[in-house]
């Protein structure tokens, strides 16, 4: 079988009490890349942080799946182990460990004990998609993400992901803040990753993202639930009409879940 | 009002240990006076730790015979790993209990006029020299009851003397072994760098006991005169059970400084003190500590900078992680006395708390009393940020190991720059066992 399939069946999910999102449904498989759209607050990160397992999220139905595996029932941990990644809008800053120490425990956690990889084999690759990524050699040696530009995390956080080569991939709005030569780098990365092992969700606001990195499959959400699905047409579309002839056609007024994005 | 504490040791032992150890007579003397002292002072009081239940006072050794080592390769495992086994030219001692067990103290420095040895032999080959400092100028023995204790009873405890202009390059190390439960270290260690001298020293107090109900009451006093430059690396590694008093006092000269690198890593209960007294003027001290306090432990550190000359510098750093139950108090105490103009203050002290149960302070306190000074001071106490942990584990670490990479982090910036190489590698080691 080629690559993996994560399903996500009517997801519900509440922060601090209050419903963000309400009763997803989306499947991604190895080989496609999909892209969700939509306005500030509709529940797009939330869809990420609860498929890694923020601990603020709780999910109060639905179902996640990775294949066979409910990803649920799992530790944080154990959904990178299974083969998810989360690229974050926030990484955060972690004193006193370097970006090298801090990926070459990542990579060894999911080789596990007995099988490391040899640190010279580590630094080799490390140095291989750095360089790939355009970043300064210097970095793997600075704190985790202390002091990085908001360029600079990104394409850290990109760099773990070539690294550590999850099956499905979840990039939370990798595109704000980054100017266009970022956003070249950034999408190079993606698009190296590209193959029928790799599933892709691009979460993002802008259209841009997408002239670099063209998605199988655009979702629209709003007020917590994907409203509307399409090819890379529909990306287009909202880039040159906006969202408020989708919000018509469906007659909504808010498209908000009423919190901050 | 002091309470009546019954020594387990009286005039006539006291006596009759210096006899049997041949002390000169102004040493005895000193032991007899401070015996006396002993009943009408009163106990030491460390900001937010209540010490009276604690004991200090009672045990049944006071001094434990031990077979001296005949070569570095006799060594404990765990031992062995704070020395540089193979060194040909090596400044070691080792004391085993209350036994001088090994010393190597290479030509050259001994033809410059080093002097390294242990107190008993520096009181009686060196005695002129050592009762110029010998609690003289760093400490005293009537502070409080547990200095005078110190004096009356001290057991061991090394003498580092560096003469004028000499400047060594390889550190000086002395380890203290205790490897027997019922070993009381009343150590005292006395590092002197005489005028325009420099030197590194470094020591060790490790137990191989896993659990001893045994004292460590161990003064140190270090003394940088005119233009000299002392860097003291610790790493203090006594068992659990061990009840600490732990004071470490240097007293700096004109233009001198004085570094500490201290790595607190005791299991057992523990009052520590470090104070500089920046007498000179254009002296400087630089304090860097860190601690890991784990299992049910309550250590209280104060560490202080006091200003009498002009042009001074103090700096601060301290880090501490407390794990599981343990309690960590941080006093950190800048002190510029009148007349200390344009001296600088500086504290940081910052408290990683791993548990609910764990519980820290940080107490940062300036004292001025002088208006054309600088200083400050950053202080804070919390715990594990769980989108730390969160950002790693998302990456497939375990939460354990998620958890060790950030109180490594934690620790990480004050442990790289310690001065001292060799301390910097051996707390890294026992940090790395602690937090596991």
């Amino acid at each position: 079988m080629a690559g993996s399939t994560l399903t996500i069946k009517d997801l519900h999910v509440a922060i601090e009490g209050k419903e963000i999102l309400k009763g997803v449904n989306l499947e991604i498989k190895g080989g496609e890349i999909h892209a969700i759209m939509g306005p500030n607050g509709t529940g797009k990160s939330t869809l990420s942080s609860a498929i890694m397992g923020h601990p603020k999220y709780e999910v109060t139905s639905g179902s996640i799946t990775l294949d066979d595996q409910n990803v649920l029932e799992m530790e944080v941990d154990e959904r990178a182990q299974a083969g998810l990644f989360l690229a974050m809008q926030y990484p955060s800053e972690i004193n006193g460990v370097t970006n090298a120490d801090f990926l070459r425990s990542a990579i060894n956690a999911r080789r596990g004990e007995g099988n490391e990889i040899s640190l010279m084999k580590f630094i080799r690759q490390m140095d291989k998609q750095m360089e790939f990524l355009e970043m300064d050699l210097d970095m793997a040696q600075r704190y985790l993400n202390e002091g990085f530009s908001g360029g600079e995390k990104k394409r850290n956080e990109i760099l773990q992901l070539m690294m550590l080569e999850p099956k499905i991939a979840i990039l939370d709005e990798i595109d704000s803040g980054l100017d266009i030569d970022a956003l070249k780098v950034v999408s190079k990365g993606v698009n190296q990753m590209r193959g029928e092992n790799f599933g892709c969700l691009i979460i993002t606001h802008y259209q841009r993202l997408l002239d670099y990195i063209t998605p199988d499959h655009v979702h629209v959400m709003m007020q917590g639930r994907v409203v509307k699905s399409g090819g890379p047409e529909l990306a287009q579309r909202l880039e040159a009409e906006g969202y408020d002839w989708i919000k018509q056609e469906l007659g909504i007024e808010d498209e908000t879940v009423g919190q901050e994005a | 009002m002091t309470t009546e504490i019954k020594l387990p040791f009286d005039e006539a032992f006291v006596s009759s240990f210096s006899q049997e150890t041949n002390e000169p007579a102004w040493f005895a003397e000193l032991r007899l006076k401070a015996l006396e002292q002993f009943e009408q002072l009163s106990m030491p009081k460390p900001d937010k730790t209540k010490i009276e239940k604690w004991n200090f006072t009672q045990f049944q050794q006071h001094t434990v015979k031990s077979q001296a080592y005949s070569s570095l390769a006799e060594l404990p495992e765990e031992v062995k790993a704070l020395v540089d086994v193979d060194a040909s030219n090596q400044n070691l001692y080792i004391q085993r209990n209350q036994t001088p067990a090994y010393l190597k103290l290479s030509d050259e420095l001994k033809n410059k006029g080093v002097i390294f040895t242990d107190i008993f032999t520096a009181a009686k080959e060196h005695g002129d020299i050592l009762k110029k400092y010998y609690m003289t100028q760093a400490t005293n023995a009537d502070e409080h009851k547990l200095t005078a204790l110190h004096a009356a009873l001290v057991n061991g405890g090394v003498f580092v003397y560096i003469p004028k202009n000499v400047e060594i390059a390889e550190p000086i190390q002395a380890v203290f072994v205790q490897d027997d439960l019922e070993a009381n270290l009343f150590n005292h260690v006395i590092v002197v760098a005489d005028d325009n001298s420099s030197l590194t020293y470094v020591e060790n107090y490790i137990s191989t006991v896993e659990e001893s109900n045994a004292l460590a009451n161990i003064l140190t006093e270090v003394v940088a005169n005119t233009n000299a430059r002392v860097q003291y690396g610790a790493v203090d590694n006594l068992a659990k059970g061990i009840t600490s008093y732990i004071n470490r006092r240097g007293v700096a000269g004109r233009d001198s400084q004085i570094d500490w690198a201290i790595g607190s890593m005791n299991e057992g209960n523990t009052i520590f003190e470090n104070t500089t007294n920046l007498l000179g003027d254009g002296s400087v001290a630089d304090t860097k500590m860190v601690v890991v306090g784990r299992g049910e432990q309550t250590q209280n550190f104060t560490t202080k900078v006091v200003h009498f000359g002009k042009h001074t510098q103090g700096n601060i750093l301290k880090h501490g992680v407390v794990k599981e139950s343990a309690t960590t108090i941080f006093n950190g105490i800048g002190l510029i006395e009148h007349g200390a103009s344009k001296s600088d203050a500086q504290q940081t002290s910052r408290v990683l708390m791993l548990s609910e149960k764990a519980r820290g302070d940080a107490n940062p306190i300036l004292l001025i009393e002088e208006d054309d000074v600088t200083a400050g001071h950053a202080a804070s106490v919390g715990r594990v940020d769980p989108l730390q942990l969160y950002y790693l584990m998302s990456r497939g670490i375990p939460q354990s190991e998620a958890e060790r990479l950030v109180i490594h982090g934690f620790l990480a910036p004050v442990v790289n720059q310690l001065p001292i190489e060799k301390v910097k590698t051996q707390l890294t080691e026992v940090i790395e066992r602690k937090v596991r």
